[in-house]
């Protein structure tokens, strides 16, 4: 397929939607648009209020309190996923008993779970931490368990005889086996953790991304909704981006589809 | 059975008669090997009944059987990745106690880690065993070139080929110089001009300082072409060893013209006849199972 072709079908599709969303909120049908411009404000409404945020000290100290959870509650899931998912994978009893402790845990949806951290870590940024810490766990605990017990036996039995020791095999041999499912599932686990952040200022904070979008809603300020969904949408693509980065640069040895092969 | 003693060729002045006196001079020496593993169902299944075999310091011996027979169990026992059942295992005389220390392993199936480059691979090796980080480079760069791969040093394995993957495990075994090399069938998967190629680099890398070898394979030809002895295993279950034969060819070989010599022919010939009862009786058994 034609690289330019995609590109020119894509801002086509772009053009398109944002004008009928402006013709069907500004043009007059016969007297009053189709779509009331006060439920769904106009394309340029939102853009307006987007550049004139955007400027703001508030916006970014927002974007920051988003971006501190997020990660924060990132780097905790991972930390403490690995570390038990490790531990379940080496002690086949433990990982019997604890089974469906784990999954009765995971089946629960954690949107419920927002108001009690809530009330245990108050409204600052800790109670979305743990948010997205709940979300992030169990995507990183479940792929690194998987990860350990799926090491390839003969790979194992290899390192084994070249002379290596319980701590060169988890060093050389676990660990690098495990962090490949974690990095396969690092959009996954980067996008919850997101959500964590963002779901629980939505539910009650005094900052953040989803703050914002939650006191435009309280004044019915529809063009508000909107503008905060377009800046966490950016926010999102950019991170997005840059874990497809950092996951290129990690996986580096890993066969890829249309990997090249010279004999 | 008629051929259960078998022996072929035995004009071996250094065959030691009785192996026990001088077992030191055994690389690996393998007694009354029995092996059962407990199936699904909770029966026991005895792979390997009985098995004895000797290994002497710089011997080169090609274990070959039909599929299922046994062969790979027991290089496992060899390398002390499986326990026997009931026997001994001595390794230069001593009692083969956990992992065997003195043998480096090529494995049938892909055995380098894929996270590393070949020249990781190589180089962790000797890192896990003492060796300091750059001087172990330097060996696996060195390695690497023996095996014709200094090209391909930082590659990952997904970026090599089936045959260039095998180099560099050869190279990741030979590097830490083990006085007793164990092979299961670490050319299989290989097509034909490539598993030639790769006998001809094993000899010659072989050659230069003889390791005792045992080599496990279902490729009679490869056996005969780059073996001193070959030792034929029984269809299993019950599987022991019923045929042990010299394989007079003078070295230095290339494995594959020596093929078409008329002592070749011989040698396979006679080998066959008790090889070709042991493939059907296994085909038996599969189709009753």
């Amino acid at each position: 397929m034609n690289r330019n072709k995609i590109l020119f079908l894509r801002v086509l599709t772009a053009i398109g939607m944002l004008v009928s969303w402006h013709v069907l909120t500004t043009v007059p049908a016969p007297n009053k648009p189709l779509l009331d411009p006060f439920f769904f404000s106009t394309p340029l409404d939102v853009l307006e209020r987007t550049a004139g945020d955007i400027v703001t000290y508030q916006m970014w100290y927002d974007l920051y309190i988003t971006l501190l959870e997020t990660a924060l509650a990132f780097f905790i899931g991972v930390v403490s996923g690995i570390a038990l998912g490790f531990w379940f994978a080496r002690r086949e009893l433990l990982a019997a008993v604890m089974d469906p402790f784990v999954q009765a845990a995971n089946a629960l949806p954690r949107v419920v779970l927002a108001p009690i951290f809530a009330l245990w870590f108050g409204l600052g940024i800790w109670s979305k931490v743990a948010l997205g810490v709940t979300l992030v766990f169990f995507i990183v605990f479940f792929n690194v368990y998987q990860g350990v017990r799926e090491v390839s036996p003969t790979v194992l039995a290899n390192a084994r005889m070249l002379g290596m020791n319980d701590r060169h095999l988890l060093r050389h041999v676990y660990l690098p086996s495990a962090m490949s499912w974690v990095f396969s599932s690092l959009h996954t686990s980067v996008g919850f953790a997101l959500i964590g952040a963002v779901v629980g200022e939505y539910l009650g904070s005094a900052a953040g991304l989803g703050y914002r979008i939650a006191q435009a809603e309280g004044v019915f300020d529809v063009t508000g909704v909107f503008s905060g969904m377009l800046v966490l949408m950016i926010f999102v693509v950019l991170i997005d981006g840059l874990v497809t980065v950092c996951e290129r640069r990690l996986l580096v040895w890993r066969p890829t589809a249309a990997a090249t092969r010279t004999t | 059975m008629g051929e259960q003693a078998l022996v072929g060729h035995v004009s071996d002045p250094a065959a030691p008669e009785e192996p026990h006196q001088n077992s030191t001079n055994l690389a690996v020496s393998l007694r009354d090997i029995r092996i059962t593993f407990a199936d699904r169902s909770g029966q026991s299944y005895t792979a390997i009944a009985d098995a004895d075999l000797d290994v002497r310091d710089g011997e080169f011996v090609a274990i070959v059987g039909p599929t299922g027979c046994g062969k790979s169990t027991l290089l496992n026992v060899a390398a002390g990745l499986l326990n026997p059942s009931a026997g001994r295992c001595a390794i230069f005389g001593n009692q083969l106690k956990g992992l065997n220390r003195k043998a480096g392993y090529l494995f049938q199936a892909d055995a380098l880690m894929p996270w590393k480059t070949a020249l990781e691979n190589v180089a962790i090796a000797l890192e896990v065993n003492g060796t300091p980080a750059a001087k172990a480079r330097e060996r696996a760069v060195e390695w690497l070139g023996r095996v014709g791969l200094s090209a391909f040093t930082g590659r990952y394995p997904h970026q090599l080929s089936g045959g260039q993957r095998k180099r560099v495990a050869l190279a990741q075994v030979l590097i830490l110089d083990p006085k007793i090399l164990l092979m299961d069938e670490p050319f299989g998967p290989l097509d034909a001009q490539t598993r030639t190629l790769m006998g001809e680099l094993l000899l010659d890398l072989w050659s230069r300082d003889r390791k005792a070898v045992m080599f496990v394979t279902h490729d009679l030809e490869e056996a005969i072409s780059l073996a001193d002895r070959v030792v034929v295993m029984a269809a299993g279950p019950e599987s022991r060893i019923i045929g042990d034969f010299n394989v007079g060819l003078e070295r230095p070989r290339d494995p594959a013209e020596v093929r078409h010599t008329a002592e070749f022919g011989t040698i396979h010939k006679e080998i066959w006849q008790i090889l070709k009862k042991e493939v059907i009786k296994a085909y038996a058994t599969e189709d009753e199972a």
